[in-house]
């Protein structure tokens, strides 16, 4: 197997004083798209913003790319290509969905703004047609697709998606995981968090399942679907 | 009753007044807007400005000169006090950030006072008392230039906010700082350049303000009071509504000299500062909360 884009060992890190992750270890390959799944509240998106830089780790190891970004600024890490779409999608309420979208160039990728911000909007129709429109203004939908759209504009070479169907309906919700198989299919390497687990499951080449600030479970996605613990984990039996 | 010539003077001169406040106001209500702290250095800053604009015309630089080289020194002067004083003394804490603002514009002010007294000072251009005849009024000419100085400062803050990077980084860091951490915009770099701003627009202030006014350690004061009037009519860190909101203020103030005599000019701006927080306590300019 290609060394993997992303690895984290003896990673730790929680708030105030508490540890919420207790040493996890993972890879990412490129190309890959790679599930985590727990119950709310277990970290999840602690974890993302750890790797995004937004919390600086208490212990642990961090690589991507080839080089240590556990004490990297957000900036830098997102310069060296992990861009992370966040929980809530985090847009700028007030700005146009144009102005969002440039944003997302704004550390990396910004010679090549106009080429990108084409591929967004072949990508997202709908943000086409709403380019002057605040992003705050948006459906709850639309707003995905902005914070998605951002983050590609800064031609990510690892994306973090946390939550993307939170609150989109059943339709939508097939477009998402449809549009995170396509973006894969083009070679991006994809972590993904995500409450719908069989349908994560189907599409992640492997999963790790977080509890108590550990991975206790983890495999390929069809190793992990068929096994009896995951109902266990998430039901908490 | 007054001449409709008399009146119309009078807001002329009111605008041309509002637009120096306008600048006053501007950085303080953009410093409020981007790092959510009111920053009670602002007078002090001023006064500062003044005086650096006082003695490059006592080693012979007119302040309409100077001020080309005094907006980047203090742009970087704002910078380098949040980045490096501001910023890493508050630890996050906006309360402390209002502290340590009030102990820096103690110390500028009492460093001032220890260096100059309080002594009032003026400096004597040729341009002091040149005055352009509309036929039915007089309008002084550095008060002419100070209002289009005022209003093209404004221009290059409007255009630097709307369409370059850096202001775009600006207003995102204004309301969705862990988004802007997240596409890199690297969020204590945004809140020095929003400082240096401020400063910078003070800096230009101070410049056209000094051939027709005075400077001694407080004068700073007594804008900043205004300023904060403006910034709260305007509506909280709304960049139009303080430019808006001076210019408004400066017509009340002129008109209420005119109507109610010459020292009684600024009690209009408080009474209608007191009128608008009663009825529209978000500002008169349609800010949101
Ligand atoms: N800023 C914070 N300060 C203190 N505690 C926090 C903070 N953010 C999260 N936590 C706590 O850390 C734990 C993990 O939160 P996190 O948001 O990472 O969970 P999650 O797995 O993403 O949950 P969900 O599925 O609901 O999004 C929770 O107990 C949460 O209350
Ligand atoms: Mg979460």
């Amino acid at each position: 197997m290609a060394d993997p884009i992303l690895s984290i060992s003896g990673l730790v890190a929680g708030y105030g004083g508490v540890d919420v992750l207790r040493g996890l270890d993972m890879q990412v390959s490129p190309g890959e798209i790679v599930a985590v799944l727990g119950s709310n509240g277990v970290g999840k998106t602690t974890l993302n913003k750890t790797l995004s830089g937004v919390l600086r780790p208490r212990a642990g190891v961090i690589r991507f790319d080839g080089a240590d970004i556990q004490a990297a600024s957000p900036a830098a890490i997102v310069e060296a290509g992990l861009i992370h779409v966040p929980e809530g999608r985090k847009i700028f309420p007030d700005m146009s969905v144009l102005e969002n979208l440039e944003l997302g160039s704004y550390r990396r990728a910004k010679a090549r703004r106009a080429r990108n911000l084409e591929r967004v909007f072949a990508t997202f129709p709908r943000l086409l047609e709403r380019t002057n429109q605040h992003a705050g203004t948006l459906s709850g939908g639309e707003q995905q697709m902005l914070a998605i759209g951002r983050g590609l504009m800064g031609e990510p070479r690892l994306l973090i998606l946390d939550e993307p169907s939170l609150g989109l309906s059943p339709l939508l919700v097939e477009e998402m995981f449809g549009l995170v198989k396509t973006l894969n299919a083009e070679g991006l390497a994809i972590l993904l968090v995500e409450q719908n687990v069989m349908q994560s499951l189907d599409l992640a080449h492997r999963a790790y399942v977080l509890e108590n600030g550990a991975f206790v479970l983890s495999g390929t996605g069809a190793e992990l679907a068929a096994n009896p613990d995951l109902e266990k984990t998430y039901l908490g039996m | 009753m007054f001449a409709p010539d008399i009146i119309l003077a009078a807001v002329l001169n009111g605008l041309m007044t509002g637009a120096v406040y306008a600048l006053t106001a501007v950085g303080l209500t953009l410093v409020y807007g981007v790092l959510h702290i009111i920053n009670f250095a602002h007078g002090a800053i001023l006064t500062a400005a003044m005086f650096a604009a006082f003695f490059a015309w006592k080693i012979g630089i007119d302040p309409y000169v100077a001020v080309f080289a005094l907006a980047p020194i203090f742009f970087a002067l704002g910078y380098a006090l949040q980045r490096f004083v501001i910023g890493p003394s508050s630890h996050g804490e906006d309360r402390n950030i209002l502290l340590v603002t009030l102990g820096l514009s103690i110390v500028i002010e009492n460093l001032l006072l220890a260096a100059f007294r309080s002594d009032t000072r003026s400096i004597d251009v040729p341009y002091g008392f040149s005055v352009i005849d509309l036929g039915f009024t007089f309008l002084s000419v550095p008060r002419v230039v100070a209002f289009a100085a005022s209003c093209a400062a404004a221009a290059i803050l409007w255009l630097i906010l709307a369409k370059t990077d850096t202001g775009k980084a600006i207003r995102a860091v204004a309301k969705e700082k862990l988004g802007a951490s997240l596409v890199g915009i690297d969020v204590a770099h945004v809140y020095a350049v929003t400082f240096g701003l401020g400063a910078a627009c003070l800096a230009v202030a101070a410049c056209l303000l000094l051939p027709t006014f005075y400077v001694h350690p407080r004068v700073g004061n007594a804008y900043v009071l205004v300023a904060f009037t403006i910034v709260v009519l305007g509506g909280m860190g709304s960049v139009p509504g303080a430019l808006l909101g001076g210019l408004f203020i400066g017509v009340v103030e002129s008109l209420s000299g005119l109507f109610l005599g010459e020292s009684l000019g600024q009690i209009g701006i408080f009474l209608i500062f007191i009128l608008v927080l009663l009825v529209r306590p978000t500002g008169l300019f349609g800010a949101r909360a």
